[in-house]
């Protein structure tokens, strides 16, 4: 593995709970809780975890589009968190984002000559024919036609659309591309040709993803390495083919058992977890995972358990591995 | 565009296709496609195209001039040489009520111009930067709407001193906390949208995004809200007039005209019927026109 392209420690992201006449602070959701992790240049790192388990949050702040209660992120060595407004805005060159709803991501009002262009604009390049050249180059690299960038956003398919959006964060050239559930507002069949579209254009640009998603399947076809989240924390992290095959965390063993298999000869056992996961405004103290692991211990309830690595590259939060 | 479709087929997966045509629907001829079907708006549309003609070419289509006076034939009730009678000056009542057409205009347009500038303006910052700056302005708004028009409209000009041009300006400051409320509401939900956090990840400066993509996704209501605007314009206009606060004489204003006739409403009805008529038309246009508007705009995204 090479060195890492983006190095996060013990970020954390506490979202205020006002109430009150005069909106006093009643209380925090911790939408994410002291979350560590890197991405090396050139793989992708896939990030699990069911709804409201801070994945996205966690994306987000890598951008600042969130800003973080505390923790770090570091981009090529340099602290993103430190930089200016300004900075900030020049670093967004080297990071970009794919979001979840093609619907939603693509300004209704503009062409999608205008909505490739913006980046482009925004960045610098004055020249409004090469701005044009390097529009009808981005939709082709995207699988779509140079004819396409006088339509509106409305006339495309999801799938289109969220090739758009895909050429979008391609336009400036980016190092890291976060894809944010890219692929779970589309139809299944539209999936995997969004994902190979991904696979391909990080071959073709080298690009680095951190890649947001609730589907498991979708992960291990795209991940080098998968982290798995549970209420704001990752838990488990290795690379794809251990994790999958070796689960150690309880809750990634309860999780993968879920999966369906496309095999009616065999039959697997489920773990189904009892009750809910509990509010991100009151976690369980110790583990969080405790009040529903089905080989919770004493120890379990009292002391979080740390983020320990082992075995190599395999890193696990849980006490039944100390 | 033949000759950009043969572009070479990208990487190695193939391209999602579709039938190439090159029909392109922009959100605004969307809209008009559905406002030309609304019959009744369009009729709205026909009457305020009808009033903004009058008032451009009043000066070729009056027979005489607003303010010629013939003393003499004070009173005349309408015929073929006065054709909406004359008023207690002798004065032509059509070619005055053609001439008021262009007072009327100009200030439902200008007053409602300058409102809606100034309260985008203030909606935009107080529905993006939020907090302190949003509770300033929108207490600023409140109490603006804490009067009634009116009588705000007739407070402004007293203090400004009765006049066309502070009539105006007095219609302006009345309805600038509607647009200014308005434009706020839809920023603050403009602003979660997801294009928006996409524009902020380009790296796009707030102002930038506030001109490219918010203002022109709160545009709608705003045209809605101002051609209905226009219409209430017209008749403030109109009632500060009669009240003797906006438009002075010679002036031919419609409201002041009702005003100065209503001594002879009894013998003379045609000095009242054919401005008060002016003043309805107008009125109904805008509103009909307004109304289809939001009919065509409001349902925003069709996809």
């Amino acid at each position: 593995m090479t060195e890492p392209l983006v190095k996060v420690e013990n970020l954390k992201k506490h979202f205020p709970i006002k109430g009150g006449l005069l909106g006093k602070t009643v209380g925090e959701v911790k939408a994410v809780d002291g979350v560590s992790f890197t991405i090396h240049k050139g793989e992708t790192l896939g990030l699990v975890g069911e709804s409201g388990c801070g994945k996205s949050t966690t994306g987000r702040m890598l951008l600042r589009l969130l800003e973080p209660s505390e923790g770090n992120v570091f981009f090529e060595g340099k602290n993103v968190l430190g930089l200016s407004l300004n900075e900030m805005r020049k670093m967004r060159r080297e990071m970009q984002m794919v979001f979840q709803d093609p619907f939603a991501s693509l300004n209704p009002r503009h062409t999608v000559e205008k909505i490739l262009e913006e980046p482009l604009i925004v960045h610098g390049m004055k020249d409004s024919k090469e701005r044009k050249k390097r529009v009808k180059e981005l939709l082709e690299v995207v699988g779509l036609n140079s004819y396409h960038a006088k339509r509106y956003p409305h006339q495309f398919s999801g799938g289109q659309r969220q090739r758009i959006g895909i050429a979008r964060a391609l336009a400036v050239n980016p190092k890291l591309i976060i894809a944010d559930e890219p692929v779970s507002a589309l139809d299944v069949s539209i999936q995997s040709q969004v994902l190979n579209l991904l696979q391909d254009l990080q071959k073709e640009f080298g690009l680095t993803y951190l890649f947001i998603a609730h589907d498991l399947g979708v992960v291990r076809h795209i991940s080098d390495r998968v982290g798995v989240m549970y209420l704001g924390r990752i838990v488990e992290l290795a690379d794809s083919e251990p994790l999958y095959d070796n689960p150690l965390h309880p809750y990634t063993q309860a999780l993968l058992s879920a999966v369906p298999v496309p095999d009616v000869e065999i039959k697997k056992e489920r773990i189904i977890l009892k009750g809910d996961v509990p509010s991100p405004s009151n976690p369980p103290k110790g583990c969080a995972f405790h009040t529903r692991c089905p080989q919770a211990m004493d120890v379990c309830s009292a002391k979080r358990p740390d983020f320990r690595e082992v075995e190599k590259g395999h890193y696990v939060a849980c006490h039944l591995y100390e | 565009m033949a000759e950009l479709a043969q572009s070479t087929p990208p990487l190695n997966n193939p391209p999602v296709m579709e039938q190439h045509d090159d029909k392109v629907i922009s959100p605004w001829k969307d809209a008009w496609r559905s406002f030309k079907k609304n019959k009744l708006a369009m009729v709205g549309l026909g009457i305020v195209v009808f009033f903004i003609l009058i008032a451009i070419f009043a000066p070729l289509l009056a027979p005489y001039g607003f303010s010629e006076q013939k003393l003499a034939d004070k009173h005349l009730s309408p015929s073929g040489e006065h054709w909406f009678g004359t008023d207690e000056f002798g004065r032509d009542i059509f070619s005055r009520v053609l001439y008021g057409a262009r007072i009327s205009l100009w200030v439902g347009f200008v007053s409602v111009a300058g409102s809606v500038i100034v309260g985008s303006a203030l909606g935009i910052v107080a529905g993006y930067y939020g907090k302190i700056v949003d509770g300033i302005i929108s207490r600023i708004f409140d109490i603006l709407l804490a009067f009634p028009s009116i009588l705000l409209a007739i407070a402004v000009v007293s203090v400004l001193g009765p006049s066309l041009r502070n009539a105006l300006i007095a219609i302006a400051i009345i309805n600038v906390p509607i647009f200014g409320r308005l434009v706020r509401s839809r920023v603050l939900s403009v602003k979660e949208e997801e294009y928006i956090t996409a524009a902020k990840a380009i790296g796009m400066k707030d102002s930038r995004i506030l001109i490219h993509h918010v203002l022109p996704n709160s545009m709608a209501p705003i045209i809605v809200q101002g051609t209905l605007a226009i219409a209430t314009a017209i008749i403030e206009a109109a009632a500060l007039g009669f009240l003797g606060l906006g438009a002075q004489p010679p002036t031919p204003e419609w409201g002041k005209m009702l005003a100065d006739s209503r001594d002879f409403i009894i013998q003379a009805p045609w000095t009242v019927i054919f401005p008060g008529l002016a003043i309805m038309l107008t009125v109904l246009g805008f509103n009909l026109m307004g109304d289809g508007l939001r009919d065509a705009l409001d349902p925003r995204m069709k996809s």
